[in-house]
């Protein structure tokens, strides 16, 4: 049973503070951690490992550096780790990047894909449902829990108000939840055993087969146009009403900043 | 085939047995505004079996004309028959756009078909505008965890798709009649796209969350004066989806249990919306929520330090603005 | 000297310290309060291999370096000085002198069970007339066929009582003097052996300190750890590696104790302003920091010369002298800093200062470190 997790290498964005002065994201000294989706993602691999003997082999795509989270995954328990790094693959949205990563996958041995639902930087959820669409796997989102047997997967797949129990046949790709899988710490030997030379294999763009037109910025559908910081957080507003018009105010509030 | 000869701005309607989602009404209504601009139409596409009875409702919220794709194998949603029932229309009638909601559902369907149909995808959007040099559609989203705002555009690739976070957009206020134009699309096909099986549907009965994981918290101190205030500010919870927490005096007054503390020797926690009510924001308690996205504040006393780290701070009686504000609350939900 | 800790020495800190916040932190007070040795935080360590940290891998241990224990100890003490004893106390005093002077079999017996957790370690030599001067040994132990009857008392034992594993001394032969003193492992349950009361402490209350009672208690002389006549060496020579999980945990006390400081006086509103613009608090901070730092130094040495092998009990004697001291005198003025607030067991701060003296005073007095580093120079 082969088990590839693919995790990504996020900047902590609840750590991010905004420089009231510039009005700018502060963005050094934010620690870089696993994606949290992904990391629970890995702990279901691991916990299948424990179980079924699985072997584990986590992938990311990223800068050189992103082979810190490759390093905490194997000192965690995951068996072998693959870095895919190229200046090409820079820029890219969705597209670029799932196309990226299947042509990876295509490389590797596998039975169950499991990614994160979302990251904490991108937000957009969309990586692993399109990487089962290039590799022409099923797919499962918003996985809370998953057992293996006989060649099929279990999961419960989570709605709003209600979940799924769904049975698929391997192979499959499953998106996990975060808060569902509480990931296990490192042990320290792990963590040594993880920094040895060769542990981690490194994929750059001659090693793949994928078209230039599908990777990194030029294989992009969507560009960012721009970017701008939200109001700066200055001093709050606080006001003396009648209940009647508090109450009004309050919820005109609660619309504005979408929480309503 | 150029990309301006793509035309019209489609709406995924998101129905859960037989019951139209809210974002499905507040995306024709946004769909409307674009499509304006565009001077093209807005269509809805609705999926499921049983369902060709909606298109009605569809039509008085503002559809110009309705897909229907009815089949018994797309009942309930699951991922491989959906995709391939919505490629087959966007293939079909070529739309420039096509919204979906961004829901457990939508977030999942609208993926697979916008790498199916090899085009740009941008989710959770909070504002969809029409570029007046390029007719493009400008996309805006929060991203970076929530920290910035990016616009982004697909300007090569057609149709150019967006989730929408619900609650976002507004239906339209007026009706239009029950009578717009419906369209069948029949798919042979859809039972060989069938490739999972759902074993069981359980829906969710809630339980009192945890306070570290709530998006909201509706927080109670010395001022809501007894056990009882307690069970309005978990109405407040319930309305905004998230559940009660508490400074230490109400704890150690025996208010609540001890789970619910928030502060120095309580827990620290991060939700979207804290709102403090009868809290008098001592260090102690800061330093378990200053890290809120939202504050709100409800205070008797106005130099209350809790005002200082408010980003809104009413004056006033929790006893009264409590009940009012649920109310307005949940008016605002029912308009939806 | 290289000071910088490798990369994986730095992500070990890194799982530490993530450890010490979510799972030591919540704890601290109450264990502390209620005196409760965190049975559940010594299980969740013992799964993730902390509590045989440089144990070798052969024998179910993490096979790290004498530093990467150091971090251990000290980020947990940050959080909690009784965490951190325990954990000292069980991979320093018990795992360390199987590891060195065990048979192949008594490794095999002993150190899996201990590396998991699923045993914890203790070390007996104190006894109510052997303190500081440890070679006036009482206790005896008397070869009978298969076994050695052991006869005495133990006191000050850290992890008596949730121990299952006991390195204890007792003297074998009196005419002999200190080369009379042999060492055992004394298994839990064995007749005749039995723990005594639980000592009610200033600090480390979460920490089990107990007597030991022997009463002809039957050893079998398998059991017989190292050499007889050796026992002395061994303790001396243990107490040396243990001097420096001592200066991690005196060394991790001190640095919590600024951490939480440094938030309190930023936070602390007089004479309208933060109580952290005033040059008094600035300085005492400057100060601070710059003996943690000079300690943690000496410490990391320590551990490095352990690791490098040959004689180390001078760098260990140094690193526990002053960490212990910086230990004691940080957290006071960390007190002082919190004013009234300090001295209200709502704050962690006053613990900490209950904490740390007694890093001032076991594994060896401040006097007998200076006995120790004094005796190095004038040879």
């Amino acid at each position: 049973m082969n088990i590839v997790v693919s995790i990504k290498q996020v900047p902590n964005t609840n750590e991010v503070r905004l420089d009231q002065t510039t009005g700018t994201l502060i963005r050094e000294g934010v620690p870089s951690i696993i994606n949290p989706d992904d990391k629970s993602g890995l702990e279901m691999a691991l916990k299948l490992k424990d179980k079924l003997g699985a072997h584990v082999t986590v992938i990311t795509m990223g800068p050189p550096q992103a082979d810190a989270v490759l390093k905490e995954a194997m000192a965690m328990g995951a068996d072998d780790a693959v870095l895919i790094t190229d200046r090409a693959f820079g820029g890219a949205d969705t597209w670029a990047t799932s196309s990226t990563l299947a042509s990876a996958l295509r490389k590797i041995p596998y039975d169950l894909i499991i990614t994160g639902r979302q990251a904490i930087d991108g937000d957009t959820a969309q990586v692993g449902p399109q990487i089962a669409e290039h590799l022409g796997l099923p797919n499962i989102s918003y996985a809370e829990s998953l057992e293996l047997a006989d060649g099929y997967a279990v999961v419960k797949r989570q709605y709003e108000d209600r979940i799924h129990v769904i049975k698929v046949r391997l192979p499959c790709l499953v998106t996990a939840l975060g808060e569902y899988n509480t990931p296990r710490y490192m042990t320290p030997g792990g963590i040594f055993e993880a920094w040895e030379e060769g542990r981690i294999q490194v994929f750059t763009r001659s090693d793949l087969s994928v078209a230039d037109e599908n990777i990194g910025l030029k294989g992009s559908p969507t560009r960012v146009k721009k970017s701008f910081v939200k109001a700066v957080k200055g001093q709050g507003t606080v006001v003396t009403m009648d209940p009647e018009d508090a109450a009004v105010w309050l919820t005109d509030r609660l619309k504005e900043k979408f929480i309503l | 085939m150029k990309i301006e000869d793509d035309k019209g701005v489609f709406v995924f309607v998101q129905q859960i047995d037989g019951e139209i989602s809210g974002v499905s009404f507040e995306l024709i209504g946004k769909g409307r505004e674009l499509a304006k601009i565009l001077a093209c139409q807005v269509t809805a596409v609705l999926l499921g079996s049983g369902i060709s009875q909606l298109a009605g409702e569809l039509s008085n919220f503002g559809a110009d004309q309705v897909i229907v794709v009815e089949d018994a194998v797309l009942e309930t949603y699951m991922t491989e028959p959906y995709t391939h029932a919505m490629t087959q229309v966007i293939k079909r009638y070529k739309p420039e756009i096509v919204l979906f909601g961004a829901t457990a559902i939508g977030r999942d369907l609208a993926p697979r078909v916008s790498a199916r149909v090899h085009t740009g995808l941008t989710a959770d959007c909070t504002g969809l505008e029409i570029d007046p040099a390029s007719g493009c559609l400008l996309m805006t989203r929060p991203a970076f965890g929530g920290n910035i705002m990016a616009t982004i555009v697909c300007a090569q690739h057609r149709p150019q798709m967006a989730t929408v976070r619900p609650g976002v957009m507004k239906r339209v206020s007026e009706t239009f009649g029950t009578g717009c134009r419906v369209e069948q699309v029949v798919l042979p096909d859809l039972a060989d796209h069938v490739n999972v099986e759902i074993v069981e549907v359980i829906k969710k009965v809630s339980e009192k969350m945890d306070i570290m994981d709530a998006k909201v918290l509706i927080s109670g101190g010395r001022g809501i004066g007894g056990a009882e205030g307690f069970r309005k500010l978990e109405e407040l919870a319930e309305a905004l989806g998230g559940t009660i927490a508490s400074s230490r005096a109400a704890v150690d007054a025996g208010w609540v249990e001890k789970d619910r503390q928030v502060g120095q020797t309580g827990k620290t926690v991060r939700p979207n919306l804290y709102v403090a009510c009868g809290i008098s924001g001592a260090i102690q308690h800061l330093a378990g929520m200053e890290e809120a996205d939202i504050i709100i504040a409800i205070n008797k006393d106005p130099s209350a330090p809790i005002f200082e780290i408010a980003d809104y701070g009413v004056v006033g009686d929790v006893d009264k603005v409590i009940p009012l504000f649920i109310q307005q609350i949940k008016e605002e939900q029912e308009k939806r | 000297m290289d000071f910088e800790l490798n990369g994986a020495q730095q992500m070990a800190r890194e799982l530490f310290s993530g450890f010490a916040e979510k799972e030591v932190k919540p704890l601290a007070a109450e264990v502390d309060e209620e005196e409760r040795f965190p049975y559940e935080t010594v299980e969740k360590m013992g799964k993730y291999g902390f509590m045989g940290i440089p144990v070798p891998k052969e024998y179910g241990g993490q096979g790290c370096d004498i530093l990467t224990y150091v971090l251990c100890v000290e980020e947990l003490s940050k959080a909690c000085g009784t965490t951190g004893v325990i954990v000292s106390a069980h991979t320093s005093l018990c795992c360390d002198p199987i590891m060195k002077y065990g048979t192949d079999a008594q490794k095999a017996r002993y150190l899996p069970a201990l590396a998991a957790g699923k045993s914890i370690g203790a070390f007996g030599l104190t006894e109510p007339g052997a303190g500081t001067d440890a070679s006036g040994q009482q206790t005896k132990a008397v070869l009978a066929e298969d076994y050695y009857i052991l006869n005495g008392s133990k006191i000050f034992i850290t992890n008596a009582g949730p121990a299952d594993i006991y390195v204890v001394f007792a003297m074998t032969d009196k005419s002999k003097g200190i080369k009379g003193i042999s060492a055992f492992i004394v298994e839990k349950g064995v007749a005749g052996f039995s723990v005594g009361k639980k000592e009610l402490k200033m600090g480390i209350r979460g920490s089990s300190t107990c007597e030991l009672v022997f009463e002809n208690c039957k050893v079998p002389k398998e059991n017989l750890l190292g050499q007889e006549g050796k026992g002395f060496g061994i303790a001396m020579s243990t107490l040396d590696g243990g001097r420096i999980g001592i200066a991690a945990q005196a060394l991790g006390i001190a640095q919590g104790a600024l951490d939480e400081t440094v938030k309190y006086v930023k936070e602390r509103r007089q004479f309208g302003r933060s109580i952290s613009a005033f040059q008094n608090t600035q300085f005492k901070l400057a100060d601070m920091k710059t003996q943690i730092e000079a300690a943690r130094l000496l410490v990391y040495q320590a551990a490095k010369a352990k690791e490098k092998g040959g004689r180390y009990s001078t760098e260990a004697a140094m690193a526990k002298l002053f960490a212990a001291k910086t230990a004691v005198s940080v957290t006071t003025q960390c007190v002082q800093l919190y004013g009234g607030y300090g001295y209200i067991r709502d704050y962690p701060v006053e613990r900490m200062m209950r904490d740390a003296k007694i890093t001032e005073i076991y594994e060896g007095t401040n006097e007998v470190q200076r006995m120790v580093i004094s005796s190095s120079m004038l040879k």
